[in-house]
């Protein structure tokens, strides 16, 4: 039975990706995506990876010559691969800094930046704890700023009323894109954040450490929330204008704000006069909408999808690609 | 009490304190392997070994990585085990020993110390970008190769320091050569020693990640690689990706990863082991 449904998926994504991909392919070029072949290499973010590797995946059903391979050097290992020209798509889990897209215009590589879906930031509580149901973006800047260090102890200390517990913190270790963009949109600067927590590159053993301690506060990526909702209690985030608890819904349409944010892949100019990139290219942007939720993800609206397409399209047409 | 009862008190003592940290050792590994077995070994079968990796736990297969292991293995091999026993054969029989040997001799050891980043970052500079290899099996084992390139000469020395003189005078009695003697005698006789360097060197080349990750392994590689300039993943980072994964089926896969990682490792050894001992018995003087 499941293997059936599968195929009628695969029946039903090749079908879309037809539809979709006969804009692209106007351009009169007889190869079809079949015969298409060569190699797309593709590094960067560890937290764009999965659905990067969902679309590869799938893209073999339809392409099943050209070689897809994936990286995970991190968002600033892949822009320093990208701007050397020795990959054609970047992942990203921010934009690109100054400095990375200075390196690459002195290698005259020109990029485009595409949305491929959202990313939310869950914060979570044991279930055990009563008192917190929401907590308000001040708050969580209270708690985790640097001057907090020491400081910021006890459950009582957040906010009047809360019993008097001891608090302990858990979060994504300094080198990750989630403790950058979780300190950049509470703390207000990219990597400002207090000491004296117990963090770890391992989610899981966040996950472990919030459902262990009835005490403990931790963030991560939502997936790792979807993932283990039996063990954890999801905090709602309030940045002025009420409680909004992290879904599919409140990231999709933006009010879950600061702690949802875009991730990207960026296309080297280079590449564009590759067919088999540019059809990669269309197929991601056609396929998220399915995939996207498959790993965990939250997908941009259909319409966003189109106007990554148009951008995409304008990108090929400046720089000479089919 | 005298002093003998004593002393056996001591001696006894002793051995209930090493039979002690012997078993700590055993029941640890015991408990690790065990938890590893009953997690992965249901899911090993011919579909996990033949598959390509997939976003889908059941789906994804670990055929890429265990092939690409293998490639990286025989490669590091065939570059290592030439240069670090001809280079440590050299430094024992033939180089002069003055203050040039003895600074060497430090910095090989000290070499064998350096952490294994160090060398993905060279590897990364020299075989990567300088020759222009990119993120290939070639610039892997290459890194690969000097990382264990150390180990295999000192192991090598310490063997062939550890043939009796007297074997050499008799050979040389005989009017056999300096290579002769070295190839006829010398090597036989510490084939056992140089061996085992060699193994510890290569199981420790199979389990690294962090050169390679340097170098540019990748994470998802749909194909096997058929030469040496082909881009690869190996088993260690294939496990590494799955348990960073949110879904709880990807850390069963890589429980199975691991344990086909501990059986190959143990394979290899044990053939590098056979071969050892079938050596070993051939040397009769």
């Amino acid at each position: 039975m499941k293997k059936i449904q599968i195929i009628a998926l695969l029946a039903l994504s090749v079908l879309i990706y037809a539809c979709g991909g006969e804009g692209a392919s106007t351009d009169g070029g007889s190869t079809s995506e079949a015969a298409m072949s060569g190699t797309i290499k593709i590094d960067g973010s560890s937290t764009v990876y999965p659905i990067t590797e969902a679309i590869a995946e799938e893209f073999r059903t339809v392409a099943p010559k050209v070689k897809v391979t994936i990286g995970v050097s991190g968002t600033g290992g892949g822009f320093k691969k990208f701007s050397r020209g020795e990959t054609s798509i970047s992942d990203a889990s921010r934009s690109i800094k100054d400095k990375e897209a200075a390196a690459c215009k002195e290698n005259g590589i020109n990029y485009i930046e595409l949305s491929v879906a959202y990313d939310g930031l869950a914060v979570v509580v044991n279930p055990e704890n009563d008192w917190v149901t929401s907590l308000t973006t001040e708050e969580l800047k209270k708690i985790w700023q640097p001057d907090a260090q020491g400081k910021i102890i006890n459950w009582n200390q957040v906010r009047d009323g809360f019993p008097d517990a001891k608090l302990t913190l858990l979060g994504p270790g300094t080198a990750s894109g989630t403790f950058d963009y979780f300190t950049e949109a509470i703390v207000g600067k990219s990597g400002s954040s207090r000491g004296d927590y117990m963090p770890s590159e391992d989610d899981h053993v966040l996950v472990q450490g919030v459902a262990g301690d009835k005490n403990a506060l931790g963030f991560f990526g939502l997936a790792y929330f979807e993932e283990n909702k039996d063990k954890l209690k999801l905090v709602g985030v309030d940045n002025g204008k009420g409680s909004i608890t992290p879904s599919m819904q409140t990231v999709k349409d933006g009010t879950y704000s600061p702690l949802a944010r875009p991730i990207f892949i960026y296309v080297s100019s280079k590449a564009v006069n590759d067919p088999a990139v540019v059809e990669f290219v269309n197929f991601y942007l056609d396929n998220a909408t399915d995939l996207v939720p498959d790993v965990g993800y939250i997908p941009l609206p259909a319409t966003e999808y189109e106007a990554q397409k148009a951008k995409f399209k304008a990108f090929l047409a400046a720089n000479g690609g089919k | 009490m005298n002093n003998s009862q004593i002393n056996q008190i001591k001696d006894k003592a002793f051995q209930y304190f090493g039979i002690f940290c012997t078993l700590i050792g055993i029941v640890l590994l015991v408990i690790f392997i065990g938890s590893i077995l009953i997690d992965g070994l249901g899911r090993i079968d011919w579909n996990f070994l033949t598959s390509l990796p997939s976003r889908k736990a059941e789906k994804a297969g670990i055929l890429t990585a265990w092939s690409g292991s293998l490639w990286i293995f025989g490669l590091t091999a065939i570059f290592a085990i030439p240069l670090g026993v001809s280079a440590g054969v050299y430094l024992e029989e033939y180089g002069k020993k003055n203050w040039f040997s003895n600074l060497l001799e430090i910095n090989i050891s000290n070499l064998a110390g350096v952490p294994s980043v160090i060398y993905g970052i060279l590897g990364l500079e020299i075989f990567v970008r300088t020759f222009k290899f990119g993120g290939s099996l070639l610039a892997g084992s290459f890194t690969l190769a000097l990382l264990i390139l150390p180990i295999i000469i000192v192991a090598t020395r310490e063997a062939v320091k550890a043939v009796p003189h007297s074997i050499r005078e008799a050979a040389y009695g005989m009017g056999a050569s300096k290579w002769q003697t070295t190839y006829t005698q010398v090597l036989p006789a510490a084939g056992g020693g140089i061996s085992t360097g060699i193994i510890l060197a290569l199981s420790r080349a199979i389990g690294e990640t962090a050169p390679l990750i340097i170098i540019g392994a990748l994470a998802y590689v749909p194909f096997v690689p058929t030469s040496p300039l082909d881009e690869f993943t190996v088993l260690p980072m294939q496990i590494f990706n799955w348990t960073s994964r949110p879904d709880h089926a990807f850390v069963v896969n890589a429980a199975a990863g691991i344990i086909l990682l501990l059986g190959i490792t143990f394979l290899l050894n044990g053939i590098a082991v056979y071969f050892r001992n079938k050596w070993q018995k051939k040397v009769k003087w």
